[in-house]
């Protein structure tokens, strides 16, 4: 249902614009922080421009490692969760057998529970069999609430392929094997790269499990609520906030590129 | 037809492979088990094992002497721990909250999600999509980071109210007390702005998409049978786009319900559900406390579902 | 001449108990090699559920299934030496035209030289030679179905499988596609198993034509004999238009319960012996034809009149005398439909 934008009431154009304002005027404002003078305040406006935090920033070995952290344990769970999100949306996209619907409502729990609940579980799971903070102890929890993003992708991907591809594939001389390869693979590849590239990110930038399952250990995302408690050197917060505002920005973009057909066919 | 030498085509009982293809064609269960194996196992043993350990912990106790979670006998005493007055405190606080920012959140959503989907098209509908994606997608702490520039009393709020002459509004604001604090960046007005601001976007997109659902030739139908605009929009579209808010509103209630770390940073001294957890499997050590009281959220959140479903909630997601 | 394909009782039974379907149900049939043989039927009457049991999509729950003398009963597609035009023609997207073609060579382990070779030579064939690097998004409904016909016959299947091709193609195309069709497969000499509802399609295409009804075979037999002598009161009516009279009125007509006339094998005459008269009902005008319904005492007769042989349409309300030869009249064996 479309109707002319020109007949929108302009309170319900100033209302739209405002909100998306509310929503991009934070980031647009770290931005701008970045290049304050000032390293002892949030004072606004920033009484100079300057770049040498940028440089700061660069020097730091605590971010570094922060930043080898999160990049390590999101690679590994992305690839644990394509595994198995590709598994269970080719089990499940087509397919009709008593308890489908708790399987995919199962896989859809780790996020749809709120954080703390899947954090706490885990903390307790670890404490109870005695299993001690570690690397394996982030990927884990990771890995099983990106698993339904990748899962998402490959579903939508996979009803929007014709059946009969499968079927002319077989009918041609290529076994089931065969079929995955040259047929399946190519037509789910960029929605799986896109799933990934979802995945990534949110494991990248995840916080909530993550502090129930570190220990001791610090990711990129838990820097910076050490540093969001205890600001210690504002300025270098600037720079790395807006370096990760650029760094997840272009797997969010670039995955939304590969899937747009995808979506529902929404009224044009 | 002149023919060409072509390999016989396999017939079954070629390799190993392809008797393995053979069978799983025959066999539908076995390969749908092999494809479903993996997850469910994984799933099944992490996650739902979590989730028991979870539950079994709440029952069991702390040994008092040595403060080691004792395993052997369990016990209802987290639970009547959870009873007293400053934990249910704890809990109508969290919930008020969370309504409070699902009610914020749908009026400022709900316009932009009507534009979104009645009014904008081609680019400047994509263009919105993004807009509206973006800060969902991007990182939390970020965003959380921002707001802390935004509201410290040196930051940029104060000093554009400064220019209006609306610091008096402020002030006065401040010094309410349940909603004021030291600061905005340290009071629960400043925790409720956030909160609205973080989940914004969760809110937005199912609405449009519900109204979005919504048939051109019901609303045609609606003004050919005399309805006003106001009428159309309150009967018919309103209506129809419950299921939309409603679903929204599932994210931002359990969203706010869970979190812990904005009130940590934005907040004042006063706790909600996530603080109290966070604290108690941390640096009190008292896991069986922090399961029995995470309970709660799951508890709240699954009368909210109920609730939501009935309203038709899952049809729009 | 050897025969192609046989169905063995062959049943395909989905869903368990309240739920069931059987889609297919004990069909026996013998497909003769080199012929072009159309299983005919409304939709879900199992002629579909047949065509993908016989390519091996579903597999059957009871019975036997022999391609070329061979029990395939059990085994999958690519094990079965039949390919299939599907209806939607399911070329793969992610391929140009060349690879698609030659996608059945390239499974098997043919060359990658001699294979596109030969693709090209298909596409040559299917008078498409050129478009072997475009994508099957650029190509047409028409040009797309010549392509899956290409990609299917450079297998040299022993049974060609058409899945109702023709049905997404708009009217002067279908009629266009059905003779190159047919010369391609008189040339070819590979049996073709075509699936259609269009009885049209089927009376001129086929060599013998098989009528599905619920599931069940109902008839099988050359298109004069399926359109003289239908065997039911379904083939009857679904094969052409048909006067179909039961009880009294077949008796009074012919002597049995159950008859079936041909509207075009009926005219207009005269009083004197005339073999029924009564009152129009109404006159269509559809060109090549009229057709004409007469009111038999409650009952409609519909009689399709060359308007170029009357001096004038009757109207509406005038009185007609109608005129049929003996053997016009058939007999029909089988419950009423």
């Amino acid at each position: 249902m479309r109707s002319d934008p020109n007949k929108a009431g302009w309170g319900l154009k100033a209302a739209t614009w405002a909100g998306v304002l509310f929503l991009h005027i934070p980031l647009a404002l770290i931005i701008l922080y970045a290049f304050s003078a000032e390293d002892k305040s949030y004072v606004f406006p920033p009484p100079g421009l300057t770049t040498q935090w940028f440089a700061a920033a660069w020097a730091r070995d605590d971010v570094w490692a922060a930043i080898g952290l999160s990049f390590r344990v999101a690679l590994i769970a992305t690839g644990i969760a394509m595994v198995l999100g590709t598994l269970a949306a080719a089990g499940l996209a087509r397919t009709r057998f008593f308890g489908r619907d708790a399987v995919s409502l199962l896989l859809i729990l780790p996020i749809a529970l709120p954080g703390i609940i899947t954090g706490i579980a885990l903390r307790t799971a670890y404490h109870t069999m005695e299993i001690p903070f570690s690397f394996w102890t982030i990927v884990i929890g990771h890995a099983t609430f990106c698993v339904v993003v990748v899962y998402n992708n490959a579903v939508a991907r996979l009803r929007r392929t014709s059946p009969s591809l499968i079927e002319a594939s077989m009918d041609l001389g290529a076994d089931t094997f065969q079929t995955i390869r040259y047929v399946i693979l190519p037509q789910l590849g960029s929605a799986l790269l896109a799933g990934g590239l979802l995945a990534f990110a949110l494991s990248f930038d995840e916080v909530i499990v993550t502090t129930f399952t570190a220990g001791q250990q610090t990711t990129l995302p838990i820097w910076m609520l050490q540093e969001l408690i205890r600001p210690r050197q504002r300025p270098v917060t600037n720079v790395v906030a807006v370096v990760v505002i650029a760094l997840t920005f272009i797997p969010i973009l670039a995955a939304y590129y590969l899937t747009r057909s995808d979506e529902q066919p929404s009224s044009r | 037809m002149n023919t060409m030498t072509l390999p016989a085509p396999a017939a079954s009982g070629g390799g190993p492979l392809r008797r393995l293809s053979d069978l799983l064609y025959t066999r539908r269960g076995l390969a749908l088990g092999l494809l479903l194996v993996p997850p469910l196992l994984w799933f099944g043993v992490v996650y739902l094992g979590s989730l028991f350990a979870l539950l079994a912990n709440s029952f069991f106790g702390l040994d008092e002497f040595s403060g080691v979670v004792d395993r052997s006998q369990l016990t209802l005493a987290n639970f009547r721990e959870m009873l007293q007055p400053a934990n249910v405190d704890v809990v109508l606080r969290t919930v008020a909250m969370a309504v409070a920012v699902t009610v914020a959140c749908t009026a400022i959503a709900f316009p932009i999600a009507f534009y979104m989907a009645r009014y904008a098209r081609g680019s400047q509908k994509a263009l919105l999509y993004i807009a509206v994606m973006l800060p969902l997608w991007s990182s939390y702490l970020v965003r959380l980071y921002a707001w802390k520039l935004l509201l410290a009393k040196e930051g940029a709020i104060s000093w554009v109210l400064a220019e209006l002459h609306l610091s008096w509004v402020l002030e006065a604001l401040l010094a309410t007390p349940g909603i004021g604090g030291n600061s905005l960046s340290f009071s629960r007005l400043g925790t409720f702005i956030v909160f609205v601001y973080m989940w914004l976007p969760f809110m937005i997109l199912p609405i449009q998409a519900a109204i979005e659902r919504i048939p051109g030739s019901l609303l045609e139908a609606s003004s050919d049978l005399g309805a006003k605009g106001s009428t159309t929009f309150w009967k018919v579209i309103f209506p129809l786009a419950m299921p939309g808010i409603a679903a929204g509103s599932i994210f931002t209630f359990s969203l706010t319900l869970g979190d812990y770390i904005i009130p940590q940073v934005i907040g004042d001294s006063t706790l909600f559900i996530g603080q109290v957890v966070y604290r108690q499997q941390g640096v009190a050590g008292n896991i069986p406390f922090a399961a029995a009281f995470s309970l709660v959220p799951i508890v709240v959140i699954g009368v909210y579902l109920w609730i939501a479903k009935k309203l038709g909630a899952f049809d729009a997601l | 001449m050897t025969v192609a394909v046989t169905l063995e009782a062959v049943s395909c039974v989905f869903g368990s108990g309240a739920q069931t379907v059987r889609a297919v149900e004990h069909v026996d049939l013998t497909i003769e090699g080199g012929e072009f043989f159309t299983l005919l039927g409304p939709s879900g009457s199992g002629k579909t559920t047949c065509l993908r049991m016989i390519g091996g999509f579903t597999l059957p729950t009871s019975g036997r299934i022999l391609i070329g003398g061979q029990d395939v009963s059990q085994l999958p597609p690519y094990a079965r030496p039949v390919n299939t035009v599907f209806q939607d023609y399911a070329l793969f997207p992610h391929m140009n035209i060349r690879d698609n073609v030659a996608y059945g060579l390239m499974v098997k382990g043919v060359d990658k030289a001699q294979r596109l070779r030969r693709a090209d030579d298909m596409l040559e064939l299917v008078r498409l030679g050129g478009v072997g690097d475009r994508r099957p998004a650029q190509l047409s409904g028409g040009q797309r179905q010549r392509v899956a016909l290409a990609r299917a016959l450079i297998n040299e299947p022993q049974v060609l499988l058409l899945d109702e091709p023709l049905g997404a193609l708009d009217l002067k195309l279908r009629e266009q596609m059905q003779t190159e069709l047919k010369a391609l497969q008189r040339k070819l000499g590979i049996t073709f198993l075509f699936i259609t509802h269009d009885q049209h399609e089927a009376l001129s295409m086929s060599d013998r034509i098989g009528v599905f009804n619920n599931g069940r075979l109902e008839q099988v037999g050359t298109p004069p004999a399926i359109y003289n002598t239908p065997a039911t009161r379904f083939v009857a009516d679904f094969v052409g238009a048909a006067n179909v009279f039961q009880g009294e009125r077949a008796r009074q007509l012919a002597g049995v319960d159950s008859v079936m006339l041909r509207p075009e094998r009926i005219h207009l005459g005269g009083q004197d012996r005339a073999r029924l008269s009564g009152p129009v009902l109404d006159v269509q005008y559809f060109g090549a034809f009229s057709r004409l319904r007469m009111d038999w005492a409650g009952e409609p007769v519909v009689v399709d009149l060359n308007p170029l042989q009357l001096a004038a349409l009757p109207d509406a309300g005038d009185t007609v005398h109608l005129h049929w030869s003996e053997d016009a009249v058939h007999a029909l064996q089988g419950t009423a439909a």
